[in-house]
């Protein structure tokens, strides 16, 4: 193994059945690959040095209850825990047209077998924990959301996890996603996912990251959307020191909507770094992504949104927006929408702003009553509930407030936001 | 001025016009009624040149001319003039430039000289009080921010400038407040000449008291299935198209 | 209406050659090809340059040889071979001209072929041009004139050998010249280019024009400018450029830097057209240029480019907003058409307090060409009340171009604010049609709606520029709609 990936040494390659191919090439990528660093194009803002200096181990633990790590009160909840299935605290009963079955337990885990240099995807096949197998069946209308919660447990703890869906032609499902830690420091959850909407599926994933502060994430959602689908991801960001989120959109069938929202309220030294890659490879879509974000303390936000409208893929709709607000002076956002068009009869626009909140407005606050720190709570809870807004399932909505109210010292009323 | 026999048009496969007849002679206004879907617009669109369309059967003859075997531009340059029931915004292209390069286009075509600039902005002067357009509308870029009713009158100033001689206008009345009616209709009949026709494409009666048709259409289903006097209008307006319907059903 | 084809299009694209493709015949002093020290110190020794001159080149010699080129630019290209350039080439006349009168007949056709007729230009617009063949000035006028209120304009020759003290003071203060490769490799073989310095307090009365070209075969283009605006001082400066179509791709790799002290303004405009490869994409120009302006406090500096040509571009023309309370401004419209493929924007960089930028970026694509916007707006930590507003937009006119835009925003500071916004669209059909109903024939109203399109920026230039640019587009974009 590789020198310069110290921070694996520790670690036992993967024993579940994954296809030999995937498994030779991501160790060849493990093997040649260093940790990419800030010139890399697609790490210039976010620095991973931190990561390779952890000497990392992957244990089993026990988490004794769940009660205030999950996001919505389901019978549908799997849970696992450093990167491992936990049976004692998952549900076995499913809603009808849905099977679900931790990775550990499949004879054959097809993914991906290239892995172009991507180190983190590369380490999360060749060291994979556990994860799991959503399948929603064929024309299955599921009102019920499955939740999947991860628990980051311990020191030094590296957890490589991933989530397999395959939600068949005309299904119906929302799939929530809970990250958390308990009394974790210095341990990283590196995820994956592979997503398959199937043809006129509706498929949504409400993701909730709130790992506690001196943890690592880094994810990656590769998502595949056939004709006629649509595809929501809501994500919304509340914790963790480092969050790589990258969400990866192939659109290959005609007449695809796809909906990237995400929210993310940083403060400390927080670093949460976004990159979205929609890939249009066939006409008659449309793609809209909102991104906003609030930035306190020494926090930092990077946005890294890139649009592609391959030849031939007309009359495509892209639209992407990231909108960013600062209330301190030790905060920082590197934003950067991309725009690559290939094809002529589309309509595509990006937006980025950056500022702090109005002094007009808080002034008027203040005028009406409204003590300073009461104002900045309305103004900026105001402007991230065109995100929250986004959610459709009430209860995740309950808990990001719930979570907002107490992690920023806020009282508000959901109902105010509707 | 203007021959249509037996058109038949069609959009993606499918039939818009099946079999439309209809003659409109110099110094005459024709007016065509009917519900919504019934061809109006696309009548217009396809004698302006619009190539969404596909002629399957029938011919248009325009002062003697094969007008379906003509360009876009040559349709106009030869004096038929379509005013829009949706102007487009050309943003950063002034109402001025565009015109003075659609009138000198025309009087190339015509084996004209091209309009002095002096002589220009006199017609321009003089035509926008027809429509009390603003002089500071014309030095605006093309309908950019216009409300509705200064596109529709922007496009009878247009009218104005180019003096065609058979005028379309495509629900030119919709969206417009009395006012501003009054003043299209205003323009519309000062610039009525024994050389010119116009035909009124219109949903409503209102119009039509202001611009008193010769005669009166009723286009329904792709072909027009009654004449009349403009006593038809009215008669429109009382009892509505249903009452023309039930009268094919029973023919 | 009858369809336009492609073989129509293909049919009107060749009657399109290249409108400038000439040459000019006139017996040059041609350094040996390739690049090593004695090469530079052989361009130093022909100018008789003073020593610090020569170690200036020689130190960025040996830094560009420790660089390798970039490469995240979105074009692609086959890489020059640095020792096949002659980077040497003056035109034989060993006299300078002391009047208009006195230049080279054969070098007058040229220009009058370029459509700048220097008499009239100099007569009719007062403009005052330094006219650079082939890397060396010829014919510099109004010098007199400008003398009178102690404006220095003069080829950076010249400069180096009458004004050392301020060419040492401010060359190399703005782009250092291990700041890129390119920019070093022109740092190390340039040849010559132009020097201007408005002294405190004065308005330079008439707009300074130097118009580019390339003419030797097989010569890079190493110009470098020079241009200081003393405190409280104003210059409107206009660059233009148009080159003889070759086939062999040519390289062009300048310098231009900027300087404005304290409450001292410069606009600087630039019509670029030069040969942009054939509709096969073959030959052409390659244009690798480092502009950047270093604003002082309560400064301006204004970027207006209009770019047509080329066949791969790579310029991103770039404002340091030092001073507090200073304004940077781009303003672009850059059309690719063929082959061509560009990659250009701006950078502004807020350090200054209360400083503000701007930029209208306009791109148009046609045929098979690659057109991209890449911006960096970066706002440091003391950049109290930075403001930036970035507009971008592109437009497309067939199906097998690409238009990209790469914009990067960086904040550090919580006061600032940043409005950054970009569309991506198609020429309309349906404003097409309404000119065609008007009796504006295709062509026509192409041309229309794109200086329409393109207009903020075109309203940036000067009079006479903005016409030669509109008249530039409509060429350009001949034939062009898919």
């Amino acid at each position: 193994m590789n020198n310069n990936l110290k921070f694996i040494t520790g670690l036992t390659p993967t024993k579940l059945s994954v296809n030999t191919a995937a498994q030779k090439n991501a160790s060849h990528v493990l093997d040649t690959t260093e940790l990419p660093t800030t010139r890399t194009e697609a790490w210039k803002y976010t620095r991973v040095a931190k990561i390779g200096k952890i000497d990392f181990k992957n244990e089993a633990s026990t988490v004794t209850s769940i009660d205030d790590k999950k996001v919505i009160d389901s019978p549908h909840t799997l849970v696992f825990v450093n990167g491992r299935f936990s049976k004692e605290l998952s549900a076995d009963t499913f809603p009808a047209g849905v099977s679900v079955k931790p990775l550990s337990t499949l004879d054959g885990i097809s993914t991906q077998e290239e892995f172009e240099g991507d180190i983190f995807g590369a380490l999360n096949l060749a060291y994979l924990n556990d994860g799991l197998h959503i399948t929603i069946e064929k024309k299955a209308v599921v009102e019920e959301p499955i939740q999947v919660i991860h628990i980051l447990k311990g020191e030094a703890q590296l957890s490589n996890f991933k989530v397999q869906i395959d939600a068949e032609d005309f299904s119906k499902a929302t799939v929530v996603q809970g990250f958390f830690s308990d009394d974790a420091s210095n341990s990283f959850v590196n995820y994956t996912s592979d997503i398959q909407v199937g043809v006129n599926t509706h498929f949504t994933i409400e993701k909730i990251q709130d790992e506690e502060a001196g943890n690592f994430h880094i994810g990656t959602d590769s998502v595949s959307q056939g004709k006629d689908s649509t595809f929501t991801i809501n994500t919304i960001t509340l914790n963790g020191s480092l969050v790589r989120n990258n969400l990866n959109i192939d659109v290959i069938g005609e007449n695809c909507t796809t909906n990237l929202n995400c929210g993310y309220l940083l403060k400390e030294k927080q670093h949460v770094d976004n990159h979205t890659v929609v890939d249009h490879r066939v006409p008659n879509c449309n793609s809209n992504e909102l991104y906003k974000g609030v930035m306190d303390e020494n926090s930092t936000a990077v946005f890294n949104g890139k649009v592609f409208v391959r030849q031939d893929a007309q009359k495509i709709n892209a639209f992407q927006s990231n909108r960013n607000v600062l209330l301190s002076d030790n905060a920082t956002v590197n934003s950067k929408p991309e725009l690559e068009i290939y094809a002529d009869d589309v309509k595509c626009s990006h937006g980025s702003t950056t500022g702090q909140l109005d002094d007009d407005a808080i002034y008027y606050l203040r005028a009406r009553g409204l003590s300073k720190s009461a104002a900045v709570q309305l103004l900026v809870s105001a402007f991230i509930a065109e995100v929250i807004a986004e959610v459709g399932n009430e209860d995740v909505k309950t808990y990001i407030y719930k979570r907002l109210n107490e992690r920023f010292g806020w009282d508000i009323n959901p109902e105010d936001f509707g | 001025m203007i021959t249509i026999k037996n058109l038949h048009a069609n959009i993606e496969d499918k039939a818009i016009l099946k079999g439309l007849n209809l003659e409109v002679k110099a110094g005459e206004v024709h007016a065509i009624m009917g519900p919504n879907g019934a061809g109006k617009s696309t009548l217009a669109s396809i004698l302006a040149g619009k190539e969404d369309y596909e002629i399957t059967e029938g011919s248009v003859s325009f002062d003697g001319e094969d007008l379906l075997e003509m360009e876009t531009e040559d349709r106009a340059r030869e004096g038929l003039f379509l005013a829009f029931q949706y102007p487009v915004e050309i943003p950063g292209v002034s109402n001025i430039n565009f015109l003075r390069t659609a009138i000198n286009e025309k009087r190339e075509h015509l084996g004209e000289d091209p309009i002095s600039a002096k002589d220009f902005m006199a017609l321009v002067r003089e035509k926008s009080k027809l429509v009390e357009l603003d002089a500071k509308l014309a030095s605006r870029s093309v309908n950019e921010g216009f409300s509705g009713g200064e596109k529709k009158r922007n496009e009878i100033f247009q009218m104005a400038m180019l003096e065609p001689k058979l005028a379309i206008l495509d629900e030119t009345d919709s969206g417009l407040d009395i006012d501003a009616l009054r003043i299209v209709a205003n323009g519309v009949n000062t610039l009525k000449s024994d050389n010119n026709a116009t035909i009124v494409i219109t949903h409503y009666q209102r119009l039509l008291d202001y611009i008193v048709p010769d005669f009166v259409h009723v286009l329904y289903d792709g072909r027009i299935v009654k004449s009349g006097p403009k006593e038809l209008a009215l008669e429109l307006e009382e009892k509505g198209y249903d009452w023309i319907k039930e009268e094919l059903v029973e023919a | 209406m009858a369809t336009y084809t492609e073989d129509d299009l293909a049919k009107d694209l060749e009657g399109k050659e290249y409108e400038f493709g000439f040459t000019t015949d006139i017996e040059s002093d041609k350094a040996p090809k390739g690049l090593n020290e004695d090469i530079i110190r052989f361009i130093s020794a022909k100018k008789e340059e003073p020593e610090w001159m020569l170690e200036f080149r020689l130190d960025a010699y040996r830094t560009w040889l420790e660089m390798t080129e970039p490469e995240w630019a979105h074009v692609r290209y086959d890489k020059p071979d640095f020792q096949d350039i002659t980077y040497y080439a003056a035109p034989k006349q060993s006299k300078k001209y002391e009047s208009w009168d006195d230049v080279d007949p054969e070098m007058k056709e040229t220009m009058s072929k370029l459509g700048i007729s220097m008499e009239e230009q100099k007569r009719l617009t007062g403009v005052a041009v330094d006219f650079v063949m082939d890397s060396v000035s010829v014919a510099t006028s109004f010098k007199a004139k400008l003398k009178e209120l102690g404006i220095i304009f003069c080829s950076f020759s010249e400069a180096v050998q009458e004004y050392p003290e301020l060419v040492q003071k401010y060359m190399g203060t703005v782009v250092p010249k291990q700041d890129n490769f390119y920019a070093a490799l022109n740092s190390a073989v340039f040849t010559d280019g132009s020097f201007c310095y408005i002294p405190k307090g004065v308005r330079c009365p008439m707009e300074l024009s130097t118009y580019f070209r390339i003419n030797e075969s097989g010569t890079g283009q190493f110009e470098r400018t020079l241009v200081v605006a003393d405190k409280g001082s104003y210059v409107s400066y206009l660059e233009g450029c148009t080159a003889p179509q070759r086939d062999e791709n040519q390289l062009h790799a300048a310098v231009v830097e900027l300087i404005a002290l304290d409450d001292a303004e410069i606009k600087y405009s630039t019509v670029q057209n030069w040969f942009p490869g054939d509709k096969e994409g073959k030959g052409g120009v390659f244009n690798f240029v480092t502009k950047r302006g270093m604003c002082h406090t309560n400064s301006k500096i204004s970027w207006t480019q209009v770019e047509t040509g080329s066949a791969v571009t790579w310029k991103y023309p770039s404002c340091v907003l030092k001073g507090d309370n200073s304004i940077g401004e781009f303003y672009s419209v850059a059309v690719t058409n063929n082959f061509q493929q560009a990659d250009t924007g701006t950078k502004m960089i807020h350090i200054g307090k209360n400083t503000k930028s701007t930029i209208i970026s306009k791109g148009i694509s046609a045929g098979q060409s690659q057109n991209s916007y890449r911006g960096l707006v970066q706002i440091h930590k003391n950049a109290e009340n930075a403001r930036n507003f970035s507009q971008c937009d592109s437009l497309l006119m067939t199906d097998r171009c690409g238009a990209h835009t790469f914009p990067y925003i960086e904040c550090k500071n919580s006061t600032a604010k940043i409005e950054h916004e970009a569309t991506t669209s198609k020429i309309g059909e349906d404003q097409i049609f309404y000119c065609l109903q008007r009796g504006i024939d295709e062509e026509k109203a192409i041309s229309l709606i794109v200086n329409g399109y393109a207009k903020e920026v075109l309203n940036q230039l000067p009079m006479e520029f903005a016409v030669e640019a509109q008249k530039l587009l409509t060429i350009s974009l001949e034939g062009s709609v898919g």
